[in-house]
């Protein structure tokens, strides 16, 4: 892989390209990009360290409000033109392709986010190998029922939401019951990839370069033929908490919103409208609590705690009913020791520590 | 053994004193003074030990491992470093038995000493004991290694990683090399094969099986031939493995009986400086290749219906929508189970012969569910197809396609939306129906979403179908978009049980005034299917049909590669 030359100012090529992105112009985008490529610039370069960081850009931007969900859409579908235009341009022909093997790429059941994967897809065949990119959200039964067919030498599985850990968990235990090994990556898998760790991946990528080059070293069989249950790397899975907050969420969604009005007059005058985005609110909290258990990890639920208060704070909504919430919340779950603790670590965290920068949570890249 | 430190033998003591009653006994006893000169020993012993006389030294008569026994038990310890540590050495009376061999038999030998200083060997057989501790041990190791190999060679259903599985268990455990032939197939050979150390290889080989002696009866599934008929230097050089070097020593042969028919043949190798396979070594390679066989005929079998199943499906998926004559199309679509590929809802895109004809997109829904469904799906789609050059009137196609349905015996009927594109200018006009359909939504630049005014009568129940069309036009940047009820009466939301509804999506679809055609479809799939979350939900599918808001006519293709190549 060649280094960018040095004439080129990937900055301001970034910035052109974010002003043609965001406008959704993905003629105007190509026009920024191709010259580079006829200039004798890596394609590999045009996806990573311009179409990535663009991408990465949206998030951060969403986050702080700056753009629409809408225009975050339109931003992805614009991308997606420009990778595809980009690999079809002479820079990006393959010697010999398909040369290294046979990967699969793909993004674990309910993950939206397909650009991350289909970026390592599509640099792993600029690298030589001979890529299946399953896409967005593939189902596990799909997944495996690919692997067995075609016999890949390692899978690549992408998810961003840490709600999606118990189902990327599956995902990674299901290859690996095949004897195939999988490397995962995307924000989902925690800041160091503790989670990867923690569910027995063979390897976890920060990034598609890293994953690109543990692909070449080689990842051997795994050796995990034996199919494993959640619990073996998972022994605090026993105490069923886990199992009986996503079993009672919607109660608990309920509960809290009866109570919230209860404690908080002024929802009760909200709209239809708003106070299905509370409800929903409250239902994506449930969803990370649920993870947190699944994980043992309070990190995680406090991470996304303070996350949604810089949302909010960003987005003018007062912040104040998530303490509230996380109140009514942890009475709720009286009857669940480790549930409180993660409860009660994320409500001193909202206390204590200033809104953090809207960088992490659901929109990091890969 | 420092002999020459030793004094003599007392004459008077070489005279046997076998008073003892031990002297009868069955098990052989051998005394020996501190010197290490034989002072006596029994019958049993001297049966065991023809060399055994009193006075003789021990070095000369037993074995060496006793005599270093005896050497260690007599000499005081901390200056006896000549002595083999090796040998677990018994303390005076009371230590652990020494192990070792006489001739093929082993012994364990006990010590006592006697009041005079001399020690009595108590020699006691274990040759029994020791084989079936050994028998047992070689047991459990091969159940390990079947229960290993069974799960192993289950995990896959693909046919070159479990042929890969079969070698480089066989070389872990049985041979040297294995070489893994698959059924011949033409004139042909599968060769799988796998060294000691080094990484499996796979190539075709042009070799009838019959240049390996017993191949050919292998493949057949003829019973195996014996190892010692079968001549190494007879081996053509294909049949070994890259790194193996060397003379071979001995070769074994075994079927890899599939299900019926032979799964392929199994050959193991070892070097010519390894042990022969023993009788119960190729049993044992016999009972690893039956599962080895029955793991790679299911394998086979997996691999061949995939392949039915993947062809047969192939023309139901749903097509890869891109853009077509300067109009933007996008498809999403989601079976109802996480199974299935396909199910009762359908999408396609006609194009129009070039940027002055119409395309035709059409979405529908057929009655049911799963491949059923998905078959009647099939069927609407090539009828549609062959009624392409009446698209000019709608109602009439409708009709024509009723007709179809109804000679057919699938008593099901369809609902449809169409929509005939076409680009003029930079504005895109469109002809849309429904047939018993959710009318399309239309999103204007402003944000409005409106519903087209069509209203027609589903396809497949009733003799006519009776639909108006409506016309209209996309200005850039407006959407069309066409959808099935399994997005709109998707249930679940925060609270679940909640319809998503049409509301909820003309909300969402406010938002999406000026996007092009992919990320509007994406957008609706999302909140959908977010809402269901893990609820269970109808087939979903959704098309949009976008005026590009840049005005280039030449098309950056938007298509997203391989998202359906599962």
């Amino acid at each position: 892989m060649t280094a960018p030359p040095t004439t080129v100012d990937l900055p301001a090529v970034r910035r052109a390209m974010w002003r043609a992105v965001l406008d959704g112009d993905a003629h105007g985008a190509c026009d920024v990009v191709f010259p580079l490529l006829d200039g004798g610039l890596d394609a590999e370069v045009v996806l990573l360290d311009v179409i990535a960081k663009v991408q990465a850009k949206v998030g951060v931007e969403w986050a702080a409000n700056r753009v629409s969900v809408a225009q975050e859409h339109a931003a992805s579908a614009v991308n997606d033109r420009v990778i595809t235009a980009v690999l079809h341009h002479p820079a990006a022909r393959v010697e010999d392709p398909g040369r290294r093997g046979r990967v699969t790429v793909a993004c674990v059941d309910q993950e939206w986010h397909a650009l991350p994967a289909r970026l390592l897809a599509e640099v792993l065949h600029l690298r030589g190998w001979r890529v299946d990119f399953l896409g967005a959200q593939v189902p596990t039964p799909h997944l495996i029922r690919h692997v067995h067919r075609t016999g890949p030498l390692a899978v690549a599985l992408s998810s961003s939401i840490p709600t999606r850990l118990p189902v990327a968990h599956a995902a990674i235990s299901a290859c690996q019951a095949t004897g195939v090994p999988v490397l995962v990556g995307g924000a989902a898998f925690g800041p160091d990839g503790r989670y990867a760790r923690q569910f027995g991946a063979d390897a976890w990528a920060p990034d598609a370069r890293e994953a690109a080059g543990i692909l070449e070293r080689g990842l051997p069989p795994t050796g995990m033929e034996t199919a494993r249950q959640a619990i073996e790397d998972l022994p605090h899975l026993g105490d069923q908490e886990f199992t009986m907050v996503v079993g009672t969420a919607r109660q608990l969604v309920k509960q809290t919103m009866v109570d919230l009005e209860d404690r908080i007059p002024a929802l009760r005058a909200y709209t239809e409208e708003q106070r299905h985005h509370t409800a929903e609110d409250i239902a994506h909290l449930v969803d990370f609590l649920a993870a947190s258990l699944y994980t043992d990890d309070p990190e995680l639920f406090t991470r996304f705690i303070t996350w949604m208060a810089s949302i909010l704070t960003a987005r003018g909504v007062p912040a104040t009913v998530l303490r509230p919430t996380l109140d009514l919340l942890g009475g709720q779950l009286r009857d669940f020791p480790r549930a409180g603790h993660h409860v009660e670590r994320a409500r001193r965290a909202l206390t204590t520590a200033a809104p953090a920068p809207a960088t992490s949570g659901s929109q990091d890249a890969v | 053994m420092p002999g020459s430190e030793r004094t003599p033998a007392d004459p008077g003591r070489t005279r046997p004193r076998r008073s003892a009653t031990w002297a009868e006994a069955p098990y052989p006893v051998v005394v020996a003074d501190r010197a290490g000169a034989v002072v006596e020993s029994n019958d049993a012993a001297l049966t065991l030990l023809p060399r055994l006389r009193p006075g003789a030294p021990l070095d000369d008569t037993v074995p060496g491992w006793l005599a270093a026994s005896h050497a260690r038990l007599t000499t005081p310890t901390g200056d006896r470093d000549d002595v083999p540590a090796a040998l677990p050495g018994p303390r005076a009376g009371t230590g652990e038995p020494v192990e070792g061999m006489v001739g093929d038999r082993s012994f364990g030998a006990h010590a006592t000493r006697r009041g005079d200083g001399d020690v009595v060997w108590w020699l006691v057989e274990t040759t029994d004991v020791r084989l079936a501790e050994a028998t047992l041990a070689e047991e459990r190791r091969r159940t390990s290694l079947l229960a290993e190999a069974s799960n192993t060679l289950l995990a896959s259903l693909n046919l070159e990683r479990c042929t890969e599985a079969t070698a480089r268990l066989a070389v872990q455990h049985l041979a040297d090399a294995a070489i893994v032939v698959g059924p011949p197939d033409g004139r042909s050979l599968t060769v799988t094969s796998c060294a000691t150390g080094h990484p499996v290889t796979r190539r075709l080989v042009r070799a009838e099986p019959d240049i390996v002696p017993g191949l050919r009866e292998a493949l057949e599934g003829f019973p195996p031939v014996p190892s010692r008929w079968i001549d190494p230097a007879a081996l053509p050089d294909w049949a070994s493995a890259e790194g193996f070097t060397g003379p071979v020593g001995s070769v074994v042969v075994t079927p890899l009986p599939g299900h019926g028919v032979s799964a392929g043949a199994l050959v193991l190798l070892r070097h010519g400086d390894h042990a022969r396979f023993s009788q119960s070594e190729e049993v044992f390679a016999r009972l690893f290749a039956a599962r080895a066989g029955a793991a790679l005929s299911a394998a086979r079998m997996y691999g061949e219906q995939a392949a039915i199943t993947a062809t047969l499906t192939r023309e139901l998926l749903p097509p890869t929508l891109t853009q077509v004559n300067g109009v933007e199309f996008a498809g999403g679509y989601r079976a109802a189970a996480a199974h299935e590929r396909v199910g009762g809802d359908f999408f396609d895109v006609h194009a129009g012969g070039d940027a002055s004809a119409e395309t035709l997109a059409v979405i529908g829904d057929v009655c049911g569910k799963g491949l059923d469904a998905a078959v009647l799906t099939g069927k609407i789609r090539n009828t549609l197809h062959a009624l392409l050059p009446l698209a000019d009137d709608h109602e009439r196609l409708l009709n024509l396609l009723n007709g179809a349905l109804l000679t057919t015996e699938h008593a099901r009927f369809a609902t449809l939306a169409l929509a005939s594109v076409r680009r003029d200018g930079g504005q895109v006009l469109l002809r849309l129906t429904s047939a018993g359909h959710p009318p399309p939504l239309l999103v204007r630049a402003d944000g409005r979403v409106e519903t087209a005014a069509t209203h027609g009568t589903l396809v497949g129940a009733l003799p006519t179908v009776r639909a108006s069309t409506a016309e209209t036009v996309l200005q850039p940047g407006e959407t069309c978009l066409m959808f099935t009820d399994g997005i709109t009466e998707a249930r679940g939301g925060p609270l679940g049980e909640e319809m998503f509804g049409e509301a909820r999506l003309r909300r969402a679809l406010g938002e999406c005034a000026g996007l092009p055609a992919e990320a509007v479809v994406e957008r609706v799939q999302m909140l959908a299917t977010s809402w269901v979350d893990s609820h269970r939900h109808d087939d979903m599918a959704v098309v949009a049909i976008t005026a590009p808001r840049h005005a280039h006519l030449s098309a950056v293709d938007g298509h997203t590669r391989g998202r359906y190549t599962a």
